[in-house]
This record gives C-alpha cells, sequence and structure tokens, in this order.
C-alpha cells in the first residue's frame, strides 16, 4: 500500500534571488499525528534544505513558529495535518509584517512597541532583600494571570485588522502586557504606561473587531484587556476634567 | 505621546451600546410586538399616556438618554467599521457620522423639552 501523502503549498521569499514571494508545493507523507511543523521540518530534513522559518518548542510555548496556515493564523506546532487532509495545506508568513525570508518575518516592530509600554514589574520603591518576598493573594494573582500567559507569538497582530490599517497601532499583545503590570498589585508603573496605552496610538486605535482575542493560543483575550484599559482611561478622563489640579 | 481625548466619544459610546443591548431590546418588544398584538393594552401606548409621561422631568431625562446615547453608540460603531472595511480615518467620515448624532440629540432635547 503506498503512503498516504498531502501538499503543502509555501511562500517562498529568498530576496538575493527572488524579485517578488512566490508559492512552491511540496509533497509530504500524511501522518494523522504530524503538525504542519513537521511537515515544514520534513521539508526542510529531507527535500528542500534551503526552506527557512522559525521554530523551537514544538509544544506551544515558546511562540516562535506563528505562520498563515490556510489564511489564518496559527501556530505551526498546533495546526494538526488530519484537520486540512487531504486538501492541500497553504503556508504563508504571518500577515502584518515584513517578509525577510520564505516564513521568517521582521518583527522588529513589535519589539519596540512591547518594550514602549515597559513589561516589567515597575515598584513603587526598590525592596530590600532582608523584607522577605512581596506575597500576592490568589484573588490578587487570579486579577491579571491570563494576561501572563502571553508568548508573544503575534498572532495577535497578524490577525488585527486595525494594525494592518494603521501601522502605528501599539497593538493587542503589547496592550494586554500593559495591563497584566497595571493589574499587579506589586506594580506602580501604570502612569508610565498610560502615556503609550492612552494615546490615541494606544487603546484607541482599537476598534473591538475581537479577532486578537479568536486567534491567541493562550486564551489570553488581549481585546478584553484593551476594553478595560479603555475603561480605566475614560475614567481618568473625567477625573483629569473634574480635577484639573489633582494628579495626572 | 499624548493621551487621547477619545475618552469624550468612546464614554458615549459606550454608554449607547449598554442602553442599546439593555434596554432597546425590551422597548422594541413593547412599542413594536407586545402593543400591536394585544400582549399589552392598547391604551398603554395611547396619545395621552405618552403626553403625561413626556411632560414628567425625570421622564424627559429617561427618554433622552434612551434616545442621544445609542446615537453616538451607533454613529461611532459605523465610523469605526468603516475604518475596519478600509475606508480612511478621514473628517468627512467623522463629521458625517458624529454631526448626524449631534444633531439627533438636539433634536431631541429640543422637542422634548417644548413638550
Amino acid at each position: 500500500m503506498t503512503e498516504p501523502t498531502l501538499q503543502v503549498e509555501i511562500l517562498r521569499y529568498r530576496p538575493e534571488t527572488d524579485q517578488d514571494p512566490a508559492f512552491q508545493t511540496y509533497t509530504v507523507p500524511y501522518r494523522d499525528d504530524w503538525v504542519v511543523l513537521d511537515a515544514l521540518n520534513h521539508i526542510k530534513d529531507n527535500i528542500d534544505r534551503t526552506l527557512s522559518y522559525r521554530w523551537s518548542c514544538h509544544m506551544a510555548v515558546c511562540g516562535s513558529c506563528g505562520m498563515m496556515i490556510n489564511g489564518e493564523p496559527k501556530l505551526s506546532c498546533h495546526a494538526f495535518l488530519r484537520d486540512y487532509y487531504p486538501n492541500k495545506i497553504r503556508v504563508e508568513p504571518l500577515n502584518n509584517f515584513p517578509i525577510e525570508r520564505d516564513l521568517v518575518t521582521v518583527t522588529d516592530d513589535f519589539m519596540e512597541k512591547l518594550e514602549s509600554v515597559k513589561p516589567y514589574v515597575i515598584p513603587k520603591q526598590e525592596r530590600a532583600v532582608d523584607e522577605g518576598p512581596h506575597l500576592q493573594t490568589p484573588a490578587q494573582l487570579n486579577t491579571f494571570k491570563q494576561y501572563t500567559m502571553c508568548i508573544n507569538c503575534l498572532l495577535c497582530y497578524a490577525a488585527c485588522p486595525q494594525y494592518g490599517l494603521t501601522p502605528d497601532f501599539v497593538g493587542p499583545a503589547a496592550l494586554a502586557l500593559a495591563h497584566r503590570y497595571n493589574l499587579d498589585t506589586r506594580d506602580a508603573g501604570r502612569e508610565q504606561r498610560q502615556e503609550i496605552a492612552a494615546s490615541n496610538e494606544g487603546v484607541w486605535d482599537c476598534t473591538f473587531v475581537g479577532e486578537c482575542s479568536q486567534v491567541c493560543p493562550k486564551s489570553v483575550d488581549p481585546a478584553a484587556a484593551i476594553q478595560q484599559t479603555k475603561i480605566a482611561s475614560t475614567i481618568d478622563w473625567y477625573k483629569a476634567l473634574l480635577n484639573p489640579w489633582g494628579k495626572r | 505621546m499624548a493621551k487621547s481625548n477619545k475618552p469624550i466619544v468612546w464614554s458615549l459610546f459606550a454608554g449607547g451600546g449598554m442602553l442599546s443591548a439593555f434596554v432597546t431590546p425590551v422597548l422594541i418588544f413593547i412599542t413594536g410586538l407586545a402593543v400591536p398584538l394585544g400582549l399589552m393594552s392598547l391604551d398603554s401606548l395611547s396619545y395621552d399616556r405618552m403626553l403625561v409621561l413626556a411632560q414628567n422631568p425625570i421622564a424627559k431625562i429617561v427618554l433622552f438618554a434612551v434616545i442621544f446615547l445609542p446615537l453616538w453608540h451607533a454613529a461611532h460603531r459605523l465610523l469605526t467599521t468603516l475604518h475596519d472595511l478600509g475606508l480612511p480615518k478621514g473628517r468627512i467620515a467623522m463629521t458625517l457620522c458624529y454631526g448626524a448624532a449631534a444633531l439627533g440629540s438636539i433634536a431631541a432635547a429640543v422637542v422634548l423639552l417644548r413638550i
């Protein structure tokens, strides 16, 4: 019996030789426990060594292998061939990012935005080691825990129509992480993050399409984080209006 | 980056969304289904009763809220949806959407005050 196979159509782009990106089709063995990343590894190891793509953990933790799979942003380690077989699978680099090479995108824009929201605990006062750990109750942890699950895979940026239309938009993952630290009881950096988050390019460019939360492989729900930030920023705005002498 | 002034329109949008979700369906049910189908007495929406209702200052405020907030909600939603569909964020679209909501709000206020 011949082994079943599956066709994978990959958008290739090698800047030193190709004018424009173009599709190349490969035939790979079909196994029902294989994911798209296994198919790519099979191609790389056995058919075409020149294929470039990012991956690391193969278990939806590292966030490296995000790609457009049949037009949907997905982690290629999370997309089973059996959900597409016997149809052809089309694999493209993530939407809304420039292509560096084949399935590898240039993510500098996101990295700058992520840094701009200061995604780390900014304590009010440095805590000395002999003061012991900063305790947090399970309830306090629960307020932000889901937002800590972000793996920066950028599927939300590829899914967001606003990021595609308005490249200055800070975007879902960075805003969700800003919210995560704002909610943390150990943190006092909200005012600094609001400089970015409460600007036009921050939460206000979001039109609540909600695709970011649909595609998130870690159920972070960035759309909810952004809407909560909109409410908090609106309360700030009215407070500043009613009390112009108060703390800005 | 400067903090945005969008909270003005967004708070109207959010308030209107809340009303549209919770109150508007009930109003549509009463005015569009329950009374015409006879589930409620035909008299309950009679001119005389509605006139008395609209003359009450508190009822005026409530009526104004259920008219003007959903108008702003619709204006903002329409504008952002047009943007999602690829229409550039222009002054014309903004003026048309928010202008319609502003005119509707003023009209509602004038009519309610004159009753």
